[in-house]
């Protein structure tokens, strides 16, 4: 057999859980404005960041993604006005947990990002994809299954 | 141990024959002295002939009453130490109506684990004394003193529990004071590198059969309808598919629980494949402890969990592991 010398350049899959308030506005605006982020970056709009239950980031590991941003309106701005001091309480717990069962704690990120930061919103994105691609495959908190149809 | 086990025995009976209660949650004999089990006795009769309070009662009868406190006329219950705070807890989360509940405090003093004597070669277990910091273990053949912190249950050996809730209390011994830190092997974990720490509980978590015996020891794991049954989680399967899902189930249930665990430690103890699992729950309390303040749940029966509530200062998730969180 001939040994495959080609090697891929590595691009990450990245999901962003994206407030419908701030955030995701945030990255229309990015749009509008003309500015780029990577396009692997899959958003998934979220009424809040509240709504992000631990289990739809573990899901979204388990699906493909390398990494999993979750972004929200600032403290104090949330649009349920405190959402997002939840959010980030639960957040917490779970990225220093997911670090503690060795999962790497740069594939984790929260970002606040309100709906006047599109320069923000795009920047922060292609920090998190530089980051995420400098890591390498997620091999940690994948399934089997999943990783076999693709 | 037996002088509390008589006077246990007599104050049920003597609760059961006035009749202000309707039932009490005890132990019952097992085969062995090595395995009692929880059990509800409604008659004199049923104490005289079943009840057992020995050195292996280290099941928690606190979760129980979920279903014992809905029923017609007041149940008692006897609450060692750790058992109270799940009570506690049970109460704050509206599972247990308190008025129906006659808590009986009783003695603990560290129960004894049969797999550690087992492991230390000694079967065919007939008798057990304990003198000090020493366990008389009467065998078929013959007998043998163990060290007691050897072979206590994991959660014993770190236990500084005391009584937070009793109507009436059974104590004949007193506990020792001490100091230990629980969160030791936490720390000894933390301490790891990504990679080392990623192998342990790789190693640990494919021993899980998902047998469900940790979520339904479990007191704060009360929910009616588990998430884990929902054909739709993807993970309701009764065995588990992948490593994904063992590192899923196991992940979900310590989060469900965090900021309710009491650190009752019951998921270890009945692990049948020995999986510490106390050490996810002990994480999460720890973090709790270093973030939000010190936070020991069930030590009041009302009030707000850390994850039900929030300071306009808390730190970001992403600052969690920059230097010593905060």
């Amino acid at each position: 057999m001939q040994e495959v010398t080609e090697k891929k350049e590595f691009t990450p899959t990245i999901v962003a859980f994206c407030c419908n308030w701030c955030s995701y506005a945030g990255a229309d605006l990015a749009g509008s404005s003309r500015l780029t982020y990577p396009a692997n970056v899959k958003i998934i709009r979220v009424p809040c960041s509240c709504r992000v239950n631990p289990m739809f980031v573990l899901k979204a590991f388990q699906q493909g993604a390398d990494g999993v941003i979750l972004c929200g309106c600032h403290p104090g701005d949330c649009h349920y006005v405190t959402g997002n001091y939840y959010t980030r309480r639960r957040m917490a717990l779970l990225y220093s947990f997911l670090n503690y069962m060795g999962i790497e704690k740069e594939r984790t990120r929260l970002e606040w990002v309100s709906a006047a930061e599109g320069a923000r919103f795009s920047a922060v994105m292609n920090d998190f994809v530089k980051q995420v691609a400098e890591l390498g495959e997620n091999k940690r908190l994948t399934d089997l299954r999943v990783k076999e149809g693709e | 141990m037996k002088d509390v086990e008589l006077k246990m025995l007599e104050r049920a009976k003597a609760l059961l024959q006035s009749g202000e209660v309707a039932r009490v949650i005890g132990w019952k004999k097992g085969e062995f002295c090595y395995d009692p089990a929880p059990a509800s006795f409604e008659s004199v009769e049923e104490m005289e002939n079943g009840f057992v309070y020995n050195w292996f009662c280290g099941a928690n009868l606190s979760k129980y009453l979920i279903q014992m406190a809905k029923k017609e006329g007041k149940t008692a219950v006897f609450l060692k130490p750790c058992d109270t705070y799940s009570f506690n807890q049970l109460v704050k989360e509206h599972r247990i109506n308190r008025e129906n509940v006659y808590v009986i405090a009783v003695e603990c003093l560290a129960k004894l684990d049969v797999e550690k004597m087992k492991a230390k070669g000694v079967s065919f277990i007939t008798d057990v004394e304990v003198v000090d910091k020493d366990v008389k273990v009467t065998t078929a053949y013959g007998v043998e003193t163990l060290y007691k912190p050897d072979v206590v249950l994991s959660k014993c050996a770190v236990c500084t529990k005391t009584h937070q809730v009793k109507d009436e209390e059974i104590i004949l011994h007193e506990r020792p004071e001490r100091e230990v830190n629980r969160f030791e092997e936490v720390e000894k974990l933390e301490a790891m590198t990504e990679d080392e720490r990623f192998a342990f509980w790789r190693e640990q978590l494919s021993k899980c059969i998902r047998c469900n015996a940790c979520r339904n020891v479990c007191p704060a794991c009360s929910c009616v309808k588990c998430v884990f049954d929902n054909p739709a989680s993807g993970i309701a399967a009764k065995a588990n598919d992948d490593k994904f899902e063992e590192q899923l189930f196991h992940i979900i249930r310590a989060f469900h629980v965090s900021g309710r665990c009491t650190d009752c430690g019951e998921c270890s103890r009945v692990c049948p494949q020995n999986i510490p699992l106390h050490l996810l729950n002990r994480k999460f309390i720890k973090d709790i402890d270093t973030l939000y303040g010190e936070y020991q749940a069930g030590e009041e029966s009302e009030g707000k969990t850390p994850l039900t509530t929030y300071t306009e200062g808390d730190t970001e998730p992403n600052d969690v592991f920059n230097g010593e969180a905060k």
